[in-house]
């Protein structure tokens, strides 16, 4: 086919992401433009199309990226071809986030034009901008009665230094201005760059695994043209596939076509089984004519955090094990390997990119794989240096080397920002020193708004960090994050002792300072935990051998009805089945009947402070 | 199904829901009401029992005919037991009682040493009265004393004083009655155990044959329930002052001659209570009036609760559709039903469960079916587990009877709980 044709289809391509903040209404945006462009009428749009599981229409978060062609015929009379790629808005998943922007060529901001720039908002735009993406913000809610449009504008252009002043003000929500951003997209996104007359050059920026298709690779094509038959070779790896089928995104769907062709954005097939063969950040290329160059990857996400994930039924260990490796599948960023405890029997040590991704994926267990699943205490990776030179990844504090061999031992950090409004700046660097943070620097945004720098350990803020952030601020605050490096940190082993044996599932490390209270806290949180048993049991925290806490849950005393006589038969007899049910959610450690739920809920200490 | 003399032994439960006023931790089904209301409820009442007895024989009948080896004996059911509960039941004249009680005898035949109960008000009963219902044909009455303390009283939104209680048990003595009960409540609001033995003390000192001693109960609902919520009682007492009240009535009662026998229950020897007995051990009852509870066969269910309906379904019910009018909550009791009731209600009685009975009635033994849950309890002292020797037994005479310890009896919900299949 002629080049004008390809080049024609290319500048009228425009590819973007949206990214906000969470809740400012990147997913109602990304529905109202998909409608307003004739893609579905409202009556068939279910809303947040692009929020296609389950848990995100839940949880009102974007956790998968999705992508959607739109047909958009502009003011100037043109048909433009779109390609929305909508992004997770949770720090979890920057990672995601990343790879999405590689296949992007600009993003529309959105600002919530009552709440204005917020932690993630800033994040979300640096690493657009790090992608090099032609960046406009939209203000979006500015049907609320507390949006403040103007106010917010100048905030953009002074905080983010990027030009707002004709920025659409919208209301996603009321269908307000949205042909003024379509119309911004036209003319504010550059249309891509690339030649299909060159050799094929595309980049994988996300795979899914499809039980009949195999894995179903997305790509953006930089270079050349990808079609049926063709014989493709992943640079990376250097497997080699045959395409089978090659297509763009339709609303929740995929759309087969002829070709990609250079600037464009969709799938292809080729029977690949194992989704190692497609890695995200690869550059596909034609086998037999290849790019001299492949395109800069990205880096693989690290798993931040390790919990155990056990079944509480053990012989559901197999089926745990299907399960992991089935969401691994869809999510390379998921580690797991067998583990065994002595408190919890057979399960597996997981690694997640933050806590928000290791809730989602314990959800997505016990839901879309009806598992009943008991986590430990989830910890970081730390690094312990021996005396013999060598240096372990530690992230399972059972497997912590006897203290005589230990050298020493670092743990992460990250600089993490937190926007807040001035009058809980007092809580909250309270909270960031409890926490161990190092103080760097307050950047006020405006009179009443200030985004505060601190240096802060990673495993302070795995546990309940955020939740303490939005209690102490009244929802207020909001937080960002970024892996800064290791630091050399004098750690210790806590161990948790019930009823005089030690648990290691509920073993954690924690900072020497620090240590004292947190046994404490642990022991008095176990105990309200820990229902009554037939002797008393006492729980300690230990250090070392060195019992630092101790509290005791009484026995149980009186449990008895006192009156049972024809009537009360039926009645009864459904107060023993509930409380045998109640038995069945405990797991027996040494002979005491602890519930599953405390082994998650004794590590929420801060709540409600 | 037990046998007794050739005929299958039934209880009878008759409820009566009416009292002259709601006691405030009273969650059960009764209120006040007229005379006539009373006199027409006993009119369904009578009605009711006419044609559930002849349910009860036919059903009889019928198991005999269906059962070939069936003794020529059999002549159907009996019933050896009768208790009338409430509400108050001594709000009935004994012209009602009299009434009930000529109905159920014209029905089903009713074994000459059958147990008849009635539950009495203090504060309800002159002596005449008294000898009236014992005229009826009522041998035990269940005087519903529950505190000699007159505050305690009060609290509790009982209609009577202490003196009356005890007038209404001297009454009832010199009315001829020989097997009386008297209830009585611990764990009551700001009781401790100095009014709690004085209670007691007070309730030897009469003599009767039998007492239950019910640990209060704080019921949803009930206007105790929302005054101890409101703070506008004395504190509930203490756990350890109410185990310490609970393990004092046991070895106090059990020093004046009175046996624990159940969780709640104390007799002399020979007075346990053989209606209540019935229903820890599997008997079949048939419950006649508003709301009350049946187990006949393999079926458990439950008469209309609501007056209305009561009333519909005594009036349309005729000798084809008795079940099928009456019947509400029908559950059918499956093996497995059964075998954990036989547990988690033998376990309730003091001398337990043979575990030979359980074999006999379900072809396993309680090894077979319970063995993990038996070995842990018996590891954590919550049950024993001890032979006795069955006399006239075809093998080698020996049996072993399972029951709860002292703390297994304080904890018995935690112990009965892990005997649901």
């Amino acid at each position: 086919m002629a080049s004008n044709h390809y080049d024609n289809i290319r500048e009228r391509t425009r590819n973007f992401c949206i990214v906000a903040h969470i809740d400012h209404g990147k997913s109602t945006l990304a529905d109202r433009m998909i409608e307003r462009t004739g893609l579905l009428t409202s009556r068939e749009m279910q809303d947040q199309v692009l929020d296609n599981m389950e848990l995100e229409r839940e949880r009102g978060i974007t956790i998968k990226s999705q992508a959607v062609r739109l047909v958009y015929k502009a003011k100037d009379g043109v048909e433009y071809i779109f390609n929305l790629i909508d992004t997770p808005g949770h720090v979890d998943f920057n990672y995601e986030v990343s790879r999405s922007l590689a296949a992007c060529d600009g993003a529309i901001l959105v600002v919530d034009a009552t709440q204005g720039i917020q932690a993630q908002t800033l994040a979300n735009v640096y690493l657009a901008l790090e992608h090099d993406l032609d960046v406009f913000p939209v203000i979006n809610k500015i049907d609320l009665p507390s949006a403040m449009p103007e106010e917010v504008r100048h905030e953009i252009e002074d905080v983010i230094g990027i030009e707002a002043e004709d920025a659409p003000l919208i209301s996603a929500k009321q269908g307000i201005g949205i042909e003024d951003v379509l119309e911004a997209v036209v003319e504010k996104i550059p249309a891509p760059e690339g030649n299909a007359e060159e050799p094929l050059k595309a980049l994988i920026f996300d795979s899914l695994y499809d039980s009949y298709r195999g894995v179903i690779v997305f790509c953006r094509i930089r270079d050349g043209v990808i079609k049926k038959g063709m014989q493709v070779r992943m640079m990376a790896t250097g497997a080699v596939v045959e395409v089978v089928e090659v297509g763009y995104f339709g609303p929740g769907q995929f759309i087969p076509c002829d070709e990609l062709a250079a600037g464009q954005v969709g799938y292809f097939t080729a029977s690949i089984k194992n989704i190692k063969d497609a890695r995200v950040g690869d550059t596909v290329t034609e086998h037999t004519r290849p790019c001299a160059e492949p395109l800069p990857g990205y880096k693989r996400a690290q798993p931040m955090v390790y919990c155990g994930l056990y079944p509480a039924d053990s012989a559901k260990y197999p089926d745990l094990r299907d399960a992991l490796e089935k969401l691994q599948l869809n999510d390379a960023s998921l580690f797991f390997e067998p583990e065994t405890s002595l408190a919890l029997g057979f399960g597996f040590r997981c690694g997640f990119l933050g806590l928000l991704h290791m809730e989602v994926i314990l959800e997505r267990l016990e839901r879309e794989y009806d598992l009943d699943l008991i986590s430990t205490a989830p910890g970081v990776v730390y690094k312990v240096y021996k005396t013999d030179g060598t240096m372990i990844e530690l992230t399972n504090p059972s497997n912590l080397p006897d203290p005589a061999k230990i050298e020493h031992m670092e743990e992460p950090i990250v600089s993490a920002e937190i926007m807040v409004t001035t009058e809980f700046i007092g809580p909250i660097m309270q909270l960031c020193q409890e926490r161990r943070g190092r103080y760097l620097d307050t950047e006020y945004i405006e009179a009443t708004r200030a985004v505060l720098k601190y240096e802060l350990p990673l495993n302070e803020i795995i546990y309940d960090f955020f939740d303490a952030l939005k209690s102490r601020s009244r929802g207020y605050a909001s937080f960002d994050y970024d892996l800064k490096g290791y630091e050399t940190s004098e750690l210790v082993k806590m161990d948790i002792l019930v009823n005089k044996e030690p648990v290691d599932a509920l073993s954690f490390i924690v900072h020497a300072a620090g240590a004292y209270e947190r046994g404490r806290k642990m022991c008095e949180k176990l105990k309200e935990e820990i229902p009554r048993q037939l002797f008393d049991v006492p729980i300690q925290a230990a250090v070392g051998g060195r019992i630092i806490a101790r509290e005791t849950v009484r026995q149980l005393r009186k449990d008895v009805l006192a009156k049972c006589y024809g009537g009360d038969i039926s009645r009864k007899k459904k107060l023993l089945e509930k409380q045998k049910e109640g038995k069945k959610r405990m797991q027996i450690v040494g002979n005491v009947e602890i519930p599953k739920e405390a082994f998650m809920n004794v590590l929420k200490l801060d709540a409600g402070n | 199904m037990s046998e007794y003399m050739g005929v299958r032994p039934v209880s009878l439960y008759l409820h009566f829901p009416f009292c002259e006023r709601k006691c405030r931790y009273c969650d059960f089904l009764s209120g006040p009401a007229g005379e006539k209301t009373r006199e027409e409820y006993i009119d369904l009442l009578c009605r009711e029992i006419e044609l559930r007895a002849r349910e009860i024989r036919r059903a009889a009948d019928g198991s005999q005919q269906a059962d070939a080896c069936s003794s020529p004996a059999q002549s159907g059911a009996a019933v050896d037991s009768v208790f009338i509960g409430g509400g108050t039941p001594s709000l009935m004249t004994p012209a009602q009682a009299a009434r009930v009680m000529e109905t159920i005898r014209s029905c089903i035949p009713v074994l000459p040493d059958a147990e008849i109960s009635m539950e009495v008000n203090p504060g309800t009963v002159s002596p005449e009265k008294l000898r009236g219902f014992k005229a009826a044909g009522i041998g035990r009455l269940s005087i519903g004393v529950q505190s000699f303390d007159d505050s305690e009283l009060r609290l509790l939104g009982r209609i009577h004083t202490s003196a009356e209680a005890r007038e209404t048990f001297l009454a009832a003595r010199e009315a001829g009655f020989a097997n009386i009960n008297l209830d009585l409540m611990s764990a009551l609001p700001g009781q401790n155990i100095e009014t709690w033995s004085h209670t007691l003390e007070e309730a030897v000192s009469l003599g009767p044959e039998h007492i239950s001693a019910y640990s209060l109960i704080i019921e949803d609902g009930t206007p105790l329930a929302s005054l101890l919520d409101a703070g506008k009682l004395p504190d509930l007492p203490s756990e350890e002052e109410d185990r310490r009240m609970y393990h004092f009535t046991k070895q106090f009662l059990a020093s004046k001659g009175y046996r624990r026998y159940e969780i709640s229950n104390y007799a002399k020897k020979g007075y346990e209570c053989r209606h209540n007995c019935g229903y820890w051990t599997g008997h079949e009852y048939l419950g006649l009036g508003l709301g009350a509870s049946s187990c006949l066969g393999d079926e458990r269910f439950r008469n209309p609760d609501k007056m209305d309906e009561y009333r519909t379904a005594v009036m349309s019910m005729n000798d084809h559709n008795s079940a099928e009018t009456m019947r509400r909550e029908r559950q059918r009791l499956t093996q497995k039903d059964r075998m954990e009731e036989f547990m988690f209600l033998g376990l309730r009685m003091t001398e337990g469960v043979s575990e030979s009975e359980f074999e006999r009635r379900f072809g396993v033994s309680p090894e077979d079916v319970f063995g993990s849950v038996i070995h842990r309890h018996l590891d954590q002292k919550v049950i024993s587990r001890i032979p006795v020797n069955v006399t006239g037994s075809s093998d080698d005479g020996s049996d072993f009877r399972i029951s709860l310890t002292e703390y297994g009896l304080d904890v018995a919900n935690y112990v009965m709980a892990d005997y649901l299949l």
